[in-house]
């Protein structure tokens, strides 16, 4: 697979590490009420989609960006790559 | 700081001699590099600019862009991720750059003194192309002047800087790994030429 | 069988432009050809010298020197001959060379000759002419379809005692030599704006036109001669000879630098996104690659778009008895005697459903082999000149032993006539290659004009396909296609290709009349002949009731092995189709998968093998531990220095002792350079290291370094090591050596991703310096000694925990930790990896007077022990900070990766396992790593399991063995004797429930 890399352009997956659903990004609050079981759904339910799935790749042999991909798992076409640093901060990461 | 360059413990090679290695083929040469100082350079959160500009005047010309890298009298620099640029000087005059960097930087960045944790061979002469190209999946052909390639051979993560297109070339990789590297540029090379 | 020869006195259609007169110099040889410059060549075939020319492929040699029969079959040992000339070859696989260079299972069809080839016949005992196992045949019966999995189902114990061996030792058709490769295989990764896959008129037609443009183009053949099915006709292009055309199309595309030109090379795959495999052999063509040349390159091609132009693999028609040597494919003779001037026999004899085989008969007449019948199953059958023609008529038997002498044919009018023949051309019609379209998820379509399947649904992204491959057949529309394609190819990538003036080629149409089997005949008609699958087979697959062809391939194994079925699969679907009532494209066919002819292992690996397996990491004293015999152990990527024997020690324990002893009675040196160090800088820096550890950093003072533990988001304990603190807002944190990259990946998981804003700058400095621990009661005298006077570490002024930057050695810049990880005084210094090597050897000299010992990590693991020190043994991955005795640590004042889930009620039960240490009662007793603790009394189960020992070394402080591990309630349990049992090994000791501190319990020694 080729992922385009939003700075870098065009890379082969092969220097990317994988890590999993991009929903890893919304780590609940410690502080919440029932934060036992957010950390629980966060940490172990995850959808397991044949089509598109947003999912988080690590740029391990290359300049150690995080980035989320908007793969489909059936016909592995990339629909979008966005910095995760970015997606996490339009998701109200930011402290 | 002279005392810096006089000191009494006497440096070896990461290939563990006390003279750099060079390796001669017909129309390629592969020269282990050992005479120059690395600092990484980090712009601290908000101070990008200020970094930059602060960079500017210890080098004497811009950081790199993404996937760049450049020269400035005896500095030099590449990009190796974002907001993070590898400087690099001669080693003798410049063993303490970090500690130099920082100081020219301040707030706005943070040096990390990174000499020791490379190794480096130059690659020159026409074949290098043929060579290259056994080794990595960057599209050197298609290369020019100035890029700086994170990429991996032969399982090793590297930083490959062009200098002159299907010329010259540096190739930087984890100074442990100094052997293993310079064992696959070798093999590579014994295989083409 | 050599009836006279009609000599066409005809002069060779030859690329060099001479006339090949060689007719007669092997039995089989005709004039003319491509067997360029008339080199002949010298090669052995089961040890029998014979001659060829340079441009032969082995078959074609053979089949020169009047050999059909080359092989045997894989299960009932049938005399086999060449059916193809392709790599499509299911019959003629033969051993290359000897020795480590051996390689079965070799298609002689592609196995360029070379001077001194060695080739030997497989699958045979003790000869391919009298082969022992031929009995198989005689119990053909029982060896039918699923009789593995029918007959060897019971009884159970006979299977791996009895069944397995057998099956085991009659398996398989080549063999190995057992010795290693002496080979090298490269690697290598191309780019391109166009992949041509396949050079005949289509490829080479689209890297003309693409090429022309200004594109970048790599087109790339499996065959050693570019061209194509231009070689094995006698068409040709324009005003040229077929041949010639391409010569000239090859030197017009060798003069552009935009264009490689890669003969021998097979596109393997196509992966996702225009990656596609390829396998260059590079030395394969002759005796032995040169002194560190590869002998195969594996590409990785990353293309931009493709073309498959691959061509069309033709089918034979099924009979009884039709697997006889000589039984061959019409478009393979045709090849074999227009390219290689070589015929199988002097009389031959065409079966065909379709036009293509009458050229068969047309080319051989003109080279002036008879062709004694051409049988057509047409009743409409067009003329043929210069041979008798039976329209309407079938192939029903055939004759011969080892080797084909006559065909029995079913004539329109009913009558059977017996046909001399030494060979039999079989034309079924033509199968589009479509493999590589199918790589993804392309499903072929059947095109009911052409009797084939062709390229359809989702193709590999960016391919298009051109010419034969994609049902095309004649060469103008090859060449035309071709050029099409590549134009609109490229217009996607914004180059402006032109179409340009095609030359004149032959534009026949397809006539076939679909003609699979022929029914008449109660004996077996072969459809697989690599995997011995007969028509019968099918049947009997279909008649238990096996629907998918999925199912029937598995079953029957047809399809399966080297050649995957490329002349066979079409004809088995066909039956199966008839069978159960529907129509081919209704029955589908099986999923074409990379590779697409076998790759070898060797080419796979590259330069990974031996000590180049994977990257070697070396410490900076690694020299210096060579110089002093040091044993080497692999630690991940590292090779880090187990022990230092000395002279006398016979025995490694003995080596182990002393510097265990050597270092808590005095000094030990060790290289700790291995452990992961990554600099945290920012702001934030304190705050971020609260996020990633359990316990609290956003206290600890300037100059001190603290222990910590880092948790995964589940609760569970996955890391520890130390932050150094060298000021406000830098750290410098070290990691286990084997968690070293999982660690930087993490924290840049946080740094990005759960914490954008923070102000935190991560790079890993693990090479930058060189870090030795000092240990022992004299490890302050000896840095005392090193470290430059101006900096006081004494105990006051750099007490336990401390840490900074000094100078050693008159000057050079250092590091000082005052960390401790054997339980002695001990601190971690370190310097610049350059001078590793000088500052161990300067340690060991200051050390001499103390009697400093070096120790490796045997050494380093014992002390570990003894002072109950966790390691990767105990974060297992199972165990939390409460396990390991931290519970206390993880701080609940704030929130860090792991402590939200780590409260949760399983993880903190009452009888939770906790970290304790144990004591043989008997001190002779050894303890193990992995046994099982049980209470002192009753029974020995799962159930009443207590927990387990992690790590157990001899202690020749305590002068017994000794063990640390987790026990249910552990801490409360002191005193306590239980059993540790090893119920695989028969083994039950007794032990005594101790604190892991096996020395030194109250930290005193480490603080002096």
């Amino acid at each position: 697979m080729i992922i385009n890399h939003p700075i870098l352009g065009p890379r082969d997956f092969q220097e990317f590490t994988y890590l999993g659903d991009a929903s890893l990004i919304d780590r609940p609050d410690w502080q919440a009420d029932n934060a036992a079981d957010q950390f629980h759904d966060y940490l172990y339910l995850r959808d397991n989609p044949a089509g598109e799935h947003r999912e988080l790749w690590f740029h391990e042999q290359g300049d150690r960006s995080w980035l989320v991909v908007t793969r489909n798992t059936v016909t592995h076409e990339i629909l979008n790559v966005e910095l995760a640093r970015d997606v996490a901060r339009a998701r109200g990461r930011s402290k | 700081m002279g005392k810096f360059d006089n000191h009494g413990l006497k440096a070896i090679s990461p290939l563990g001699g006390y003279e750099p290695r060079v390796d001669v083929f017909t129309g390629l040469q592969i020269r282990e590099v050992t005479d120059r100082a690395l600092a990484s350079l980090a712009a601290r959160q908000g101070s990008e600019n200020a970094v930059k500009s602060a960079a500017a005047s210890y080098l004497g010309g811009a950081l790199p862009e993404p996937a760049g890298w450049g020269e400035h009298g005896v500095f030099s620099a590449w990009w190796m991720g974002p907001d993070l640029w590898m400087i690099s000087a001669p080693h003798d005059s410049h063993e303490l750059m970090a500690a130099d960097l920082k100081q020219a930087v301040g707030e706005a960045g943070s040096v990390v003194e990174q000499t020791d944790g490379w190794c480096r061979f130059d690659m020159e002469g026409p074949r290098c192309f043929d060579v290259l190209e056994r080794l990595c999946n960057a599209n050197v052909r298609a290369g020019k002047a100035g890029d700086a390639t994170r990429t991996s051979m032969e399982h090793l993560g590297v930083f490959l800087l062009c200098q002159a297109p299907g010329q010259v070339y540096s190739i930087i990789g984890p100074r442990s790994s100094a052997a293993s590297l310079h064992h696959a540029l070798v093999a590579a090379a014994k295989s083409v030429i | 069988m050599t009836d006279a020869v009609m000599n066409a006195g005809r002069v060779a259609f030859q690329a060099d432009g001479s006339t090949g007169a060689r007719k007669g110099v092997q039995v089989n040889r005709l004039d003319g050809g491509l067997i360029k410059g008339g080199k002949p060549l010298s090669f052995t075939f089961d040890g029998k010298r014979f001659k060829g020319f340079e441009g032969d492929t082995l078959a074609s040699a053979l089949l020169a020197n009047g050999v059909r029969l080359m092989g045997r079959s894989f299960k009932y040992h049938r005399p086999r001959g060449v059916l193809t000339s392709g790599s499509e070859e299911p019959n003629a696989l033969v051993e290359l060379r000897s020795g480590g260079r051996q390689e079965p299972n070799t298609r002689a069809t592609v196995a360029e000759l070379y001077d001194g080839l060695e080739a030997n016949s497989q699958n045979r005992w003790p000869s391919l002419q009298h082969d022992f196992m031929a009995i198989n045949d005689r119990f053909s019966n029982f060896l039918t379809a699923g009789f593995y999995y029918k007959t060897f189902m019971w009884p159970a114990a006979f299977w791996e005692k009895l069944y397995e061996p057998i099956i085991r030792k009659a398996a398989g058709l080549g063999s190995i030599s057992f010795e290693a490769d002496p080979d090298a295989y490269d690697k290598g990764f191309l780019h391109c704006d166009l992949l041509v896959i396949g050079a005949g008129p289509a490829g080479l037609m689209a890297a003309l036109t693409a090429g022309r443009a200004g594109a970048q183009v790599i087109i790339a053949d499996e065959d050693f001669l570019l061209g194509g099915r231009l070689n094995a006709e006698t068409f040709g292009v324009g005003d040229l000879t077929g041949a010639a055309w391409v010569e000239q199309a090859q030197a017009e595309l060798a003069a552009m630098p935009n264009v490689r030109v890669m003969p021998r090379t097979t596109i393997i795959g196509a992966f996702d996104h225009g990656i596609y495999g390829a396998v260059e052999r590079t030395a394969d063509h002759v005796l032995a690659p040169e002194a560190g040349k590869p002998r195969q390159i594996l590409w990785r091609i990353y293309s931009k778009r493709a073309m498959l132009a691959a061509g069309a693999t033709e089918r034979p028609i099924a009979f009884e008895n039709n697997d006889r040597p000589g039984v061959m494919l019409a478009g393979a003779v045709r090849a074999y005697a227009n390219r290689w001037a070589v015929t199988p026999d002097q009389t031959v004899a065409v079966f065909t459903n379709n036009d293509d085989g009458h050229r068969t008969a047309a080319d051989l007449i003109a080279k002036g082999v008879k062709v004694t019948a051409v049988i057509d199953t047409r009743a409409d059958a067009p003329a043929v000149e210069g041979a008798e023609l039976f329209a309407g008529a079938q192939v029903i038997d055939t004759k011969g032993r080892l080797g084909l002498e006559s065909v029995r044919l079913r004539l329109a009018s009913g009558i059977t006539r017996d046909v001399p023949c030494g060979a039999l051309a079989v034309s079924g019609g033509w199968n589009p290659n479509v493999h590589l379209t199918c790589h993804q998820r392309g499903r072929p379509a059947w095109r009911e004009d052409i009797a084939a399947f062709v390229p359809a649904g989702e193709l590999p992204q960016n391919m298009v396909v051109a010419g034969a491959a994609n049902g095309d057949f004649s060469t103008a529309a090859a060449l035309r296609a071709g050029a099409e394609g590549a134009v609109a190819a490229l217009s996607k990538l914004g180059i402006e290709a032109k179409v340009g003036e095609l030359p004149e080629a032959e534009d026949a149409p397809v006539n076939v009349t679909p003609f699979w089997y022929v029914k008449e005949g109660k004996g077996r008609a072969w459809l697989d002949q690599q995997n011995d699958v007969t028509v019968k087979d099918v049947k009997l697959a279909h008649q238990e009731n096996f629907r998918s062809v999925e199912h029937l391939k598995r079953y029957t194994t047809l399809g399966m092995a080297t050649d995957q079925g490329k002349t066979s699969n079409m004809g088995g679907l066909a039956i199966m189709a008839e069978l159960a009532g529907k129509q081919i494209p209704e029955v589908g066919t099986t999923m074409f998968r990379p590779p697409y002819t076998p790759v070898s292992f060797g080419v796979m690996a590259g330069r990974s093998v031996g000590e180049e397996f994977r990257p070697t990491r070396k410490t900076p004293s690694h020299k210096w531990a060579e110089e002093q015999g040091a044993v080497f152990v692999e630690v991940g990527q590292w090779l880090r220095a187990q022990w230092f024997p000395k002279a006398g020690e016979t025995h490694w324990r003995q080596s182990v002792d002393r510097e265990v002893l050597q270092t808590r009675n005095s000094v030990g040196i060790c290289d700790v350079t291995t452990l992961g160090k990554i600099d945290v800088q920012g702001k934030d820096a304190a705050e971020f290291l609260n996020k990633m550890y359990a316990n609290a950093f956003a206290k600890l003072p300037v100059g001190k370094v603290r222990y910590g533990l880092m948790l995964r988001e589940d609760g569970i304990a996955y890391d520890d090591g130390t932050a150094a603190r060298f000021a406000e807002d830098h750290f410098v944190v070290t990691t286990t050596t084997a968690n070293a990259v999982l660690v930087y990946r993490n924290m840049e998981f946080a740094r990005q991703c759960l914490f954008p804003d923070m102000d935190v700058q991560l790079i890993s400095t693990t090479e930058a310096w060189a870090q030795f621990a000092v240990a022992g009661p004299n490890a302050r005298k000896l840095l005392q000694k090193v470290v430059d006077p101006e900096f006081d570490i004494s105990n006051e002024a750099f007490p336990f925990m401390a840490c900074g930057e000094v100078t050693v050695a008159g000057g050079c810049r250092a590091r000082l930790f005052r960390i401790s990880f054997s339980g002695e005084l001990a601190y971690e210094i370190a310097v610049p990896t350059r001078y590793g090597d000088a500052m161990i050897r300067k340690l060991m000299e200051a050390g001499e007077e103390f009697g400093a010992v070096p120790y490796g990590t045997e050494a380093l693991g014992v002390m570990r022990i003894e002072k109950g020190h966790a390691a990767g043994n105990e974060l297992n991955g199972t165990t939390s900070a409460l396990n390991l005795g931290m519970g206390k640590m993880v701080s609940k004042k704030k929130d860090c990766i792991g402590n939200t889930l780590s409260e949760r009620e399983g993880m903190n039960q009452e009888d939770a396992l906790k970290l304790v240490g144990f004591k043989p009662v008997n001190a002779a007793d050894p303890v193990q790593a992995g046994a099982h603790l049980m209470n002192a009394d009753g029974e020995v189960s799962a159930a009443t399991d207590q927990g387990y020992i992690t790590s157990a070394a001899y202690s020749p402080v305590l002068g017994c063995s000794i063990g640390i591990g987790f026990l249910k309630r552990g801490d409360s349990r002191k005193g306590e004797v239980i059993r540790a049992v090893n119920p695989l090994e028969g083994k039950e000791i007794q032990v005594e429930v101790v604190s892991a501190h096996f020395v030194d319990p109250e930290g005193e020694r480490l603080r002096g």
